[in-house]
């Protein structure tokens, strides 16, 4: 029973099926050393964002990591970026978005020479990319094609009162209207196994998020990290079991089911978890959730065109490819940081609405965004993101390929 | 004794079983009126920030402190209804470090001799 008239807009079809938001072009770096290079040539060119991973040994989690970002639907066309001397293959990262049917042009910085010569040669690409990609198919779009992720981040004691139980609203509405909700933060769900487990869509799912859960909590103990900061406790929450169980609320209240990987797209409509924690490997490094970021860019990776981010103390990040829409409980963070919140959810808490009220305007809002009008992180020029090394078996190896 | 005081600050109790309510304004000690499933008050005995919880009854020592109706640990010391709750009496089932942390900031203080 999805109101607001079930919006439509205009999207972007893509070679899969797939419809975008945007129509960006992604530039990637493959090692460090390529960084500044890369963000010289997207600096001023309105629809090119940056990604890319600095290490110059490769990882597979984080090669698929890019793909799923240069596959992603919001992304039109690809530029890699090369040192040279890396593991990580700039050309062949390119060939294999051009299988995806986008355009998708490479360089190393070494063959082109130097600083100067490399920009230059990376502007003229992105022309020529924009070009290409300026006729892209145009298509209706409606709630029932959207998948948004949700993260929180600075959360404090109005996270699980305003900020997260609007999305989990939300999320409702966007599950009934056939969408795709993906929550991640198993980190975040400690103490709440057997809560977790009801909500499984099915026996084998119950299966899944047991065996998920109890890997999140084992990881932790090991690391001794458990996902709390000080900022959390200054604001009121006290145990990891407490900031748990108002970060679960933005699940809503609909069955789960599956769980994805990182890199993993929704294969269906409904409600799904990410877990963003490594699996066990000899090389033990990565810590889960090492800032807000990385977890947005997880959640850009399975497909999200919209990410939303719950922060009661407040953030003033971004992400690339998919806009960050920041929403908080807390009237007095949305006063002091105005100007990068685009939700305030106290409303809920001083009384002045009620949470389906709420839920329903963060739909309209989610609605524009959608349809083109800027959040307040896109319009401010951010665009962070954080990748990592971290292992992962890859999705079909454990439970069959979905994509 | 149900108070409709303006100026007492609100705070709300999440789950009818909860033995903590989280402050919605910042509270001085006091009155506190308490939102949820039946109107009641606790008396503050203590500042409580926004965000912050507060005891609405006595727990002893090693009970559970319950909110949203689960455990999010136990009280380290005996509460007595009206005290802020927080790092310096509640402690995680399974954080081991939340309650090394400063009371007021949240800051670690377990990694200083990094900062030398």
């Amino acid at each position: 029973m999805l109101t607001v008239d079930s919006p439509t807009w205009q999207g972007w079809l893509r070679p899969d099926g797939r419809k975008g938001i945007r129509n960006l072009i992604l530039v990637i770096y493959t090692v460090e050393c390529a960084q500044f290079v890369a963000h010289a040539v997207a600096s001023r060119e309105e629809d090119a964002h940056v990604i890319g991973f600095s290490g110059c040994y490769d990882n597979a989690y984080a090669i698929r990591l890019m793909l799923a970002l240069a596959r992603h639907p919001n992304v039109g066309a690809v530029l890699t970026v090369g040192l040279g001397c890396e593991y990580t293959q700039a050309g062949r990262l390119a060939e294999t978005v051009r299988a995806s049917g986008r355009p998708a042009e490479s360089f190393l910085i070494q063959e082109v020479g130097g600083t100067t010569r490399s920009i230059a040669n990376g502007k003229a690409l992105i022309g020529q990319l924009r070009a290409q990609i300026r006729d892209v198919p145009r298509v209706p779009m409606g709630l029932g094609d959207l998948t948004i992720g949700c993260e929180c981040g600075g959360s404090d004691g109005t996270s699980g009162l305003a900020g997260n139980p609007v999305v989990g609203r939300f999320f409702d509405r966007l599950v009934d209207a056939g969408g795709r909700a993906i929550f991640e933060e198993i980190v975040e769900q400690i103490g709440l196994k057997e809560i977790l487990l009801q909500r499984a869509a099915n026996p084998d799912v119950r299966e899944q998020l047991a065996r998920t859960y109890d890997k999140a909590e084992a990881y932790c103990k090991s690391v001794r990290q458990w996902s709390a900061s000080p900022g959390n406790f200054a604001g009121g929450l006290t145990t990891i079991e407490e900031k748990s169980l108002g970060a679960f609320a933005k699940s809503g209240s609909r069955p789960i089911q599956g769980v994805l990987r990182v890199s993993e797209t929704a294969p269906g409509p409904g409600l799904w978890l990410m877990d963003s924690v490594p699996d066990g490997h000899y090389m033990q490094f990565g810590y889960t959730n090492p800032n807000d970021s990385e977890g947005i860019v997880d959640l850009i990776s399975g497909g999200s065109h919209i990410v939303l981010f719950v922060t009661g103390r407040g953030s003033v990040i971004g992400s690339p490819v998919s806009p960050l829409i920041k929403i908080t409980g807390n009237a007095r963070t949305y006063e002091r940081m105005r100007e990068d919140m685009d939700f305030n959810a106290g409303t809920v808490l001083s009384g002045e609405q009620t949470l389906d009220a709420a839920a329903l305007d963060l739909l309209g809002l989610v609605t524009r965004v959608a349809a083109g009008e800027p959040s307040r992180p896109e319009s401010l020029g951010h665009r962070e993101y954080f990748i990592m090394y971290k292992h992962q078996e890859p999705p079909g190896l454990q439970q069959g390929c979905r994509a | 004794m149900a108070s409709s005081d303006p100026a007492a600050a609100r705070a709300v109790r999440i789950h009818p079983s909860d033995n903590v309510a989280t402050l919605l304004d910042d509270a001085r000690p006091g009155i506190v009126q308490i939102l949820g499933a039946e109107r009641l008050n606790v008396t503050a005995v203590e500042p409580v920030a926004a965000g912050h919880k507060i005891a609405l009854h006595a727990v002893a020592k090693g009970d559970p402190v319950l909110k949203y109706g689960f455990p999010i640990g136990h009280a380290v010391r005996a509460l007595n209804a009206g005290e802020w709750v927080h790092l310096h009496n509640l402690a995680s089932n399974y954080d081991e470090r939340s309650s090394s942390l400063d009371v007021d900031t949240g800051a670690p203080t377990d990694t200083a001799h990094a900062y030398r």
